[in-house]
């Protein structure tokens, strides 16, 4: 366990965290503001991924690949909105949840019947398709970089977005106590669609970043989407802030334990048990910290919602 | 969706839906006769086992609003008691059954304990969490198969008579604690202690400022709810003779969410019904075409968008206005 | 008069003729796969494999049509019992066959062997039904499990491999996977990694890989993980300096989405679309032909099933009620396999040759493995000395 190998791997965990944030962040604004569960969240990232990969194909281009992926994923978002969520705002949690699962089965069938099972790949654009050398035989893609760095850009501008815009005061504002703000006289339902729209975007862009180094196939939103959820409750929902912090603390939580999870065992243990039973510690890493979050602060770590 | 309520005409309504759903169930093999036994024999025989779950989690979510989303934990670990003490030549349901329900009992009370401080998503994550954790642990217990799972050459015998062993008569057995799960959570409810819970799913505050310990009445509920999970799971096993980490992933989980609200929350025979529907309605429609999953997304949306109350609402609806 | 007896004795001779024809009624049999989730590209393989040697037979196996009844098994093993039931149950089958993976092997067997249908593996091949738990009613056209890892042992061995770094997914298969590799491989294991299944992002492992500068790497990861495993290690600049071997990680499943990445990798396998012999050439080439892809190694086995039933029933004479005869005809095994040389062992599992195969890109701009060297001749799978049968 050299300190190399532990830079390489909190820059992996801050990779995995950054992905996360920019699904969650879509997650946690459309259930803080609209007070709905989109299980379908996941579902958007795989098909902002199909639909780049479909682009790609006609244009051989990433970066139109990636602008019109967007496009047609928001398009495609607000007419599910339009279609199925729209009827369930004023809905029981658990029909919300009802009704998105729905939508995931039929889109993931959905996306195979139109691309068929096997998994699909996107290369990365010419640009950034070098490496930079991290240690003696290890070339870290330049493409991850980019990940982390455009993630980070897109906190940063949500950041901006919500505490110095007028939209953003509306969300934040939404996000504490809803009925409030449509009594404020404010047009509730053109501010969900923004919101809506925008984290069906932020899903998406996810997917399409994450397409020319994981495979694109039927059902890969849907760990993505367990893992999501963990992040806006540990973070507290509504809050953009709860979510960059959990997801970072997550994907290094995740990416530390898996690497360094047999190797702390094996203090304890003998070599055998302690290769496969440090794996199982690994993966249920995230679900402890989860549950020992949620057993000192209920709500998560910053909650937005005021009394309701 | 409609409240249960445990006095007047509606009483009577319901009693009648649910004697007939079950002398239908006790019907079904003398009907099955007539056609391919054995696989109607062993369809329904599993959608009355996940029926019991069913109606389990519908105490806890219809009645106490407590979404728990991990309930196929439970489910898996009365499955792997089963599957664990038949690999090790405990093959006798006088010892198996009563550790399969101490089991699910105690994984419920501990995790009830730190699940219940919170409430609403959190609470469905925290149940998730748990059982994802007890799904990572499975998958590693290699001696018992791990991820590939466990078969479970013999069916359990009672005192050592092999009542389970043919199909037929598997079927009443598992129809018989369906019947029990069912009276048991109508009597739990129609109690005193099922006001308490009825109430503080209404208003937790009120209950407690009447004096009610709401904490204490929901970890009960939810500990005899993980119990009849558990004996759900327990059939499982000896039904499939096999049990595999699989039984308890969150995607089971969510199933039986569905099949809870699919027929309609907080009637107990509405869990019946929605688990009858869903599984069948998997098996019909998977007959047609690969794709099947196309044409059951959109028909879980359509229900839940128009048919508030699930498919008991439905029925309901089409029965007329009720005249009460 | 004459006329009339005469036309009632040519009807009745046609009538028992008919009926005799029409006494071989159709052969079912069962064919429970994955066609669900990202695994489903592999269910499709197996299924047009099979379908593929149907139609070249003209829907018939031992001269009986056939009816095929597809069930998908959704890669969850109580699902699959379900489906395997209502299959010899209520469709009354005489074959079931599949599935692709081990946990669904070990859930279906007792429900399809306790009926009177026999159960043709055209992939999954658990240690235990090998050793242990052999079954009279199984057999199995692959593959023992753990063979194919021993292949990449051995070749490790033999090249003069030091160090290897060996990784697999957290179960079962996994774990037989590298214990069949270090059975070869008697250089430093660097180290042991189980991945959680499914896992899509390597990054961690990856970095650990070049810390521990191994001469060559051995990992079992299908399906998905597989894809991103080979695309990310590629991308970390890892190839140049670290040879590639694995098992079922690059095969022609995957390399449509692997592509280039995967140029030069080694695997090990039972055969490769380029082995050269009359029966492969014809059945790549009809393959190919039919559904526009590479075959892979799930659809020369299904294959290879049809054609293990068509040997047997023609031996019976299309009989499938006496059990003991048609089990005995199955033994023989009296077909030609694309992969040359078929045999079964007293536990129903091959004895066949195994290769080690290299990755590579064909004219037309698709990718394939090709036989790089035999590794195993004649390969009997380790367990078959536990099983009771003779």
């Amino acid at each position: 366990m050299s300190t190399s190998l532990l830079i390489v791997q909190t820059l992996n965990g801050l990779q995995l965290g950054v992905l996360l944030f920019l699904i969650s962040a879509g997650l946690t604004l459309v259930f803080g503001v609209m007070d709905f569960i989109n299980l379908a969240h996941g579902v958007q990232y795989m098909l902002g991924a199909y639909l780049a990969v479909m682009f790609y194909a006609l244009t051989g281009s990433f970066l139109a690949a990636l602008v019109l992926g967007l496009l047609a994923a928001l398009a495609f978002g607000l007419l599910l909105e339009f279609a199925v969520f729209r009827h369930l705002y004023d809905r029981d949690h658990l029909e919300q949840v009802i009704a998105t699962f729905g939508v995931i089965l039929f889109l993931n069938q959905g996306v195979k019947f139109v691309w068929g099972a096997s998994p699909l790949s996107l290369p990365i654009p010419e640009i950034f398709s070098g490496s930079v050398v991290l240690m003696p035989g290890l070339l870290y893609p330049i493409w991850r970089l980019v990940i982390i760095g455009s993630g980070l850009l897109v906190a940063l501008g949500l950041y901006f977005l919500v505490g110095n815009t007028r939209v953003g005061m509306l969300v934040r504002a939404g996000a504490t106590n809803a009925a409030m703000v449509s009594a404020l006289g404010v047009n509730i339902r053109r501010l969900f669609m923004i919101v809506f729209g925008f984290g069906t975007m932020l899903a998406a862009f996810a997917g399409i970043m994450i397409a020319p180094i994981l495979s694109v196939e039927p059902g890969m939103g849907d760990t993505i989407l367990i893992l999501a959820f963990v992040v806006i409750v540990i973070g507290g929902i509504g809050s953009i802030r709860g979510a960059f912090v959990a997801a970072l603390l997550i994907g290094l939580v995740d990416t530390l334990g898996r690497s360094f999870a047999v190797d702390i065992l094996r203090l304890f243990m003998s070599p055998s048990p302690a290769r496969t039973v440090g794996p199982a510690i690994a993966s249920m890493l995230i679900y402890l910290l989860m549950a020992v979050v949620l057993y000192i602060r209920p709500t998560g770590l910053f909650p937005a919602k005021g009394q309701s | 969706m409609t409240p249960a309520s445990g006095a007047g005409r509606r009483f009577a309504v319901s009693d009648l839906v649910a004697l007939a759903i079950f002398v239908i169930f006790a019907l079904v093999p003398f009907a099955a006769k007539l056609g391919p036994e054995a696989y109607v024999l062993t369809l329904v025989t599993r959608v009355m086992i996940f029926a019991i779950a069913a109606v389990s989690l519908d105490l806890i979510v219809g009645y106490g609003a407590l979404v728990s989303f991990g309930h196929a934990a439970f489910i898996g670990l009365g499955a792997y008691v089963a599957g664990i003490l038949a690999s090790h030549g405990i093959g006798d349901a006088l010892v198996a059954l009563p550790v399969a329900i101490i089991v699910s009992t105690l994984f419920a009370l501990a995790t009830g304990v730190v699940c219940l401080r919170t409430k609403g998503v959190y609470f469905i994550m925290i149940t998730l969490a748990f059982s994802q954790m007890a799904f990572f642990t499975a998958s590693s217990l290699s001696p018992y198969g791990g991820d590939d799972g466990l078969t479970i050459h013999a069916r359990d015998t009672f005192a050592g008579f092999a009542w389970m062993k043919g199909d037929g008569a598997l079927y009443y057995v598992v129809l018989g604690f369906l019947l029990l799960t069912f009276l048991l959570c109508r009597a739990l409810i129609a109690s005193r202690f099922g006001r308490v819970l009825r109430g503080a799913r209404q208003n937790s505050t009120r209950m407690a400022a009447l004096g009610f310990e709401v904490f204490r009445y929901q970890l009960v509920a939810y500990a005899i709810s993980g119990a009849l999970a558990g004996v759900s799971g327990f059939l499982l096993a000896n039904a499939t003779n096999f049990v595999s980490p699989a039984y308890m992933s969150w995607q089971r989980s969510g199933e039986l969410i569905i099949m809870v609200v699919l027929g309609g929350l907080g009637t107990l025979y509405g869990a019946i019904i929605g688990a009858a529907a869903f599984i069948i309605a998997e098996e019909w429609l998977a007959g047609f075409t690969e794709h099947w999953k196309m044409i059951f997304g959109p028909l879980l949306i359509l229900v839940v968008v128009f048919a508030r109350g699930g498919l008991i609402g439905l029925m309901s609806l089409i029965a007329g206005p009720r005249r009460d | 008069m004459m006329k009339l007896v005469s036309t009632l004795a040519i009807a009745a001779v046609l009538g028992v003729a008919a009926s005799a024809a029409g006494a071989q009624e159709k052969l079912k049999i069962g064919l429970l796969t994955t066609l669900s989730g990202p695994p489903a590209a592999l269910g499709n393989q197996q299924r047009n494999g099979f379908q593929l040697a149907l139609k070249q037979m003209g829907g018939k196996l031992g001269g009986r049509e056939v009816e095929l009844i597809i069930q998908d098994d959704e890669l969850k093993p109580d699902v699959a019992v379900i489906k395997a039931k209502a299959l010899v149950e209520r469709d009354k089958v005489d074959f079931v066959v599949g599935p692709i993976f081990s946990n669904i092997l070990q859930a279906i067997l007792k429900p399809v062997t306790d009926s009177s249908a026999f159960l043709i593996s055209p992939n999954a091949g658990t240690s235990n039904f090998a050793g242990k738990e052999c079954n009279a009613n199984l057999f199995v056209t692959s593959y023992q499990n753990d063979q194919n890892h021993e292949v990449l042992g051995k070749y490790a061995q033999d090249s003069g491999i030091k160090k290897a770094f060996i990784m697999a997914p957290n179960y079962q298969a996994g774990k037989d996977s590298l214990a069949g590799f270090k059975r070869y491989f008697k250089g430093e294991v660097v180290d042991e990694v189980y991945v959680p299944l499914n896992q899509l992002d390597y990054a961690a492992e990856l970095s650990k890989i070049a810390a521990a500068k191994p001469d060559a790497i051995f990992v079992f990861l299908p399906g998905g993980m597989g894809v991103n495993f080979v695309k990310q290690f590629r991308q970390a600049g890892l190839a140049d300096s670290i040879k590639f071997l694995s098992a079922f990680t690059v095969d022609e499943s995957t390399l449509p989405a692997q592509q280039d990445a995967a140029v030069g990798f080694f695997g090990g396998a039972n055969w490769a679309p380029n082995l050269d012999n009359a029966a492969n050439k014809k059945f790549v080439a009809d393959y190919e032909k039919e559904y526009n892809a590479v075959p892979a190694s799930y659809a020369f086995q299904a294959y290879d099933a049809a054609q293990l039933i068509d040997s047997a029933l023609k031996a019976t004479k299309g009989d499938t009620a006496n059990k003991d005869a048609l089990r005995a005809a199955m033994m023989k095994a009296d077909f030609v396999s694309p992969r040359g040389g078929f045999k079964f062992n007293t536990n129903h599992y091959p004895i066949q040759d195994f290769y080690l195969v290299k990755v590579a890109k064909r004219a037309d701009g698709k990718f394939q493995t090709e036989i790089a060297q035999k590794v195993f001749s004649d390969y009997k799978d380790p367990h078959v000395a536990d099983c009771a049968m003779k």
